[in-house]
């Protein structure tokens, strides 16, 4: 009787020493479910979510704070998607809050004083520029998030929407007109 | 007997070829202005070399290959450049395109034209001469072909060349191969020894018995291995993975190049160019189009790149009630958006399309799942779940499901009893898929865009941080250095060690608190001179004997005098 119990408390042990061991040695480093999120969105860091920047709505999602309708960037699909990964249900965005067309920003080179806010504004460097020197968009980098637009003093910054170019044409969903001919050939 | 195989699926269309084969082929009047594009081609744009203005001749190089995957453009005939700009170009969005406008001045005076001899010329020179001559393959895909002549690390045996020319209507490689047998016989012979192939086969469908036997007697000519085989007429017969599938049986896998499988598929017309680009130095300002449909004498017709299409269809006697053009097959072929398009390397056919000849399509009806495009797909898909996918917009579904597999051939579409326009919803996934990838690409830029920001505000405030406390530092000990009181001694233990800073900084502090402390002592104790001082001790001196005398009256006043 004895016996068995030795042997199945050094069993217990063991096991024990097994398992705390490994979660040490296999510790994963922050929350996994943080990078899920934040790989979803659209990394704008525009702050429209009422967070400064992706990372931390991302991480008030994961820790259940945030809403998954708050992000206008990542539009209805983002939602579904964030829906998706976190077993809810999908949520319309509510009242303002209205996805727009991509855009960059435009600064007037005409009217730019230099005065680097913008620069400082920008969450992903997409300015270039110096004090006293005009500053310009560097459009490929511009995520779109209009921070820029705001503290500039001469108000020479405006969102162009992005056109559509050869290069980034799509093939549109396929719809078809119902012409009466069409209808009479089916009949 | 060359063993032939068969590859999944295929359909039967009206191949509509008799039309466009009854005359040879016709050399296209100059037009009234060509209009080029800069990019003709799959990879970048070409960057132009000329303004307005400019008088170029004919071949000259007019769009510098852009890096990496590009090619090169060169002007069609002699003339003035009248302007570059966007122009509406032959592609199914109907976008304008950056183009070069040239106005032919009619003398056709051709640049100085330098051939090289392949044989003994550096691989890397014949394949540089083929990226400047602008030589892309013009069986649809224009994909430059210096890239697909590099030998790479795998061993080609087989070079496949494509005359199967299956699409119904296009006549233009079945009248070049027929015309034109031994040019492109010597292009493969170029080929086979820049990819160093064992042999050669080209591939015919059996629908073309004059292209088969110019062919035969042309490869006859040839001191290469080189073996015409006609294939069965099964369209797609003549998409790369099909033809080489009935030709070697090997099947060339998903996401697998056929190089890996040691063969390598070209256009015939591509092998002529080639030909004319090595031997003669000249690049590729023209090719065959033929012009088909709704006209009175389909033909095809050797047209100068940027010929604009409505006045090559004149020539071919268009009949009034055309309504559109159809730039490629009616299969896979995509609808021009303006007539005045011009003729773009890819442009392999024109066809006027009037309702009579292409009727509009009956409204999609709901799919039945009867799986008859599955039993068309020669890429062996399973297109109604495709379908499914792509109206769902599960695109992830739709890429499990191989989606980029398929070959938009349009046998599917065919072949489907409820009309349904398959394709275009494959085109639409495709592209929908492409968008949301380069669009994932941008966001992670963009993350680590702004994480680095992140980490350099931090790092910068840092420094900002460090910076005032050294320069704190700097300034009390300035500060110190000009008090009147000894220099702070560094009474630090010898046996510690002198990286152990709480020591030293404990060290400093007492040092710093005995400072104060001694910096607050009358001002007029210190900085004596000698003189003071020994008045000072004198006083002393006087104070102390005064102070004995007040002690004891018994001693004698000079008692104290020796000291």
């Amino acid at each position: 009787m004895l016996g068995a119990l030795l042997v199945m408390a050094a069993i217990a042990i063991a096991l024990g020493a097994v398992l705390g061991f490994a979660a040490i040695k296999f510790r994963v480093e922050g929350n996994p479910l943080v990078d899920k999120i934040d790989s979803i969105l659209p990394q704008t860091q525009c702050g429209q979510c009422g967070y400064p920047g992706c990372k931390p709505y991302a991480t008030a999602i994961a820790a259940g704070e945030a809403d998954i309708n708050k992000c206008p960037p990542g539009g209805e699909e983002g939602i579904q998607k964030l829906a998706d990964l976190l077993g809810v249900e999908f949520k319309p965005f509510g009242g303002e809050t209205v996805p727009k067309p991509k855009s960059v920003a435009f600064i007037d080179e005409n009217t730019c004083i230099g005065c680097t806010l913008c620069i400082q504004a920008c969450p992903v460097d997409a300015i270039a520029g110096a004090a006293k020197q005009m500053h310009t968009i560097i459009a490929a980098e511009c995520t779109g998030c209009e921070l820029c637009v705001a503290p500039c003093p001469v108000d020479c910054i405006s969102m162009v929407a992005i056109e559509e170019k050869i290069t980034n044409w799509k093939w549109k969903y396929p719809v078809y007109a119902l012409t009466p001919s069409a209808i009479n050939t089916v009949r | 007997m060359r063993t032939l195989f068969k590859f999944h699926g295929g359909v039967h269309p009206p191949t509509n070829k008799a039309q466009s084969t009854r005359t040879p082929i016709a050399i296209a009047p100059l037009p009234g202005k060509l209009v080029i594009p800069f990019h003709q081609h799959v990879g970048n744009i070409a960057k132009p070399l000329v303004k307005a203005g400019d008088r170029v001749l004919k071949g000259q190089l007019i769009g510098m290959p852009g890096d990496g995957l590009s090619s090169a453009i060169h002007a069609s005939t002699s003339g003035t450049i009248a302007a570059i700009g966007m122009e509406v170009v032959a592609h199914a969005s109907g976008l304008p395109d950056l183009c070069a406008t040239l106005i032919p001045d009619g003398k056709e005076e051709w640049i100085p034209r330098l051939g090289m001899d392949y044989r003994t010329a550096k691989g890397s020179d014949v394949r540089l001469a083929l990226r400047l001559a602008g030589v892309v393959g013009l069986g649809g895909a224009v994909f430059p072909s210096d890239m697909k002549l590099r030998a790479g690390k795998h061993k080609i045996k087989s070079l496949v060349l494509n005359g199967a020319e299956c699409e119904p209507y296009i006549t233009c490689d079945d009248l070049l191969m027929r015309e034109r047998a031994m040019e492109i016989v010597r292009g493969a012979e170029i080929m086979r020894f820049a990819l160093d192939a064992e042999e050669v086969l080209i591939g015919i469908e059996d629908n073309k018995p004059e292209a088969i036997e110019a062919m035969r007697l042309a490869a006859a000519a040839s001191d290469d291995k080189m073996e015409v085989v006609a294939v069965p007429t099964l369209y797609p017969g003549g998409g790369a993975k099909q033809l080489i599938r009935v030709l070697t049986g090997i099947e060339v896998a998903a996401g697998v190049r056929s190089t890996e499988k040691g063969v390598q598929c070209f256009n015939v017309a591509t092998a002529l160019s080639i030909y004319r680009a090595i031997q003669f130095g000249e690049p590729l300002i023209s090719r065959i189009v033929t012009v088909t449909g709704n006209v009175s004498n389909a033909q095809n017709f050797e047209a100068l790149i940027g010929t604009p299409v409505d006045e090559l269809v004149a020539l071919a006697g268009l009949l009034p009630d055309t309504n559109h053009y159809i730039m490629g097959g009616p299969m896979m072929g995509v609808p021009l958006p303006e007539a005045h398009v011009s003729v773009v390397k890819a442009t392999n056919c024109i066809i006027a399309a009037s309702d009579e000849l292409f009727p509009v399509p009956p409204p999609a009806m709901p799919c039945i799942r009867c799986t008859r495009c599955a039993e068309a797909c020669p890429a062996e898909l399973q297109p109604q779940d495709l379908y499914w996918f792509a109206r769902g917009k599960e695109f992830g579904k739709a890429q499990e499901y191989s989606l980029f597999d398929c070959i938009e051939c349009g046998a599917c579409s065919y072949v489907c009893p409820s009309h349904i326009p398959l394709v275009q919803y494959f085109r639409f996934a495709k592209s929908e898929i492409w968008a949301r990838e380069s669009d994932k690409k941008a966001a992670d830029e963009a993350r680590e865009r702004h994480e680095y920001r992140q980490y350099r505000i931090e790092r910068e405030k840092q420094e900002k941080a460090d910076k005032l406390a050294a320069k704190e530092k700097a300034a009390l000990d300035a500060a110190q250095a000009v008090k009147p009181v000894q220099p702070p001694v560094m009474a630090v233990n010898p046996d510690a060690d002198p990286a152990d800073s709480m020591q030293l900084k404990i060290q400093q502090a007492i040092d710093h608190a005995k400072q104060q402390a001694a910096a607050v002592q009358p001002k007029n104790t210190g900085n004596l001179t000698l003189q003071q001082q020994a008045e000072i001790a004198e006083i002393e001196i006087s104070r102390a004997r005064l102070r004995e005398r007040a002690k004891s009256e018994v001693e004698p006043p000079n008692g104290h005098d020796k000291n």
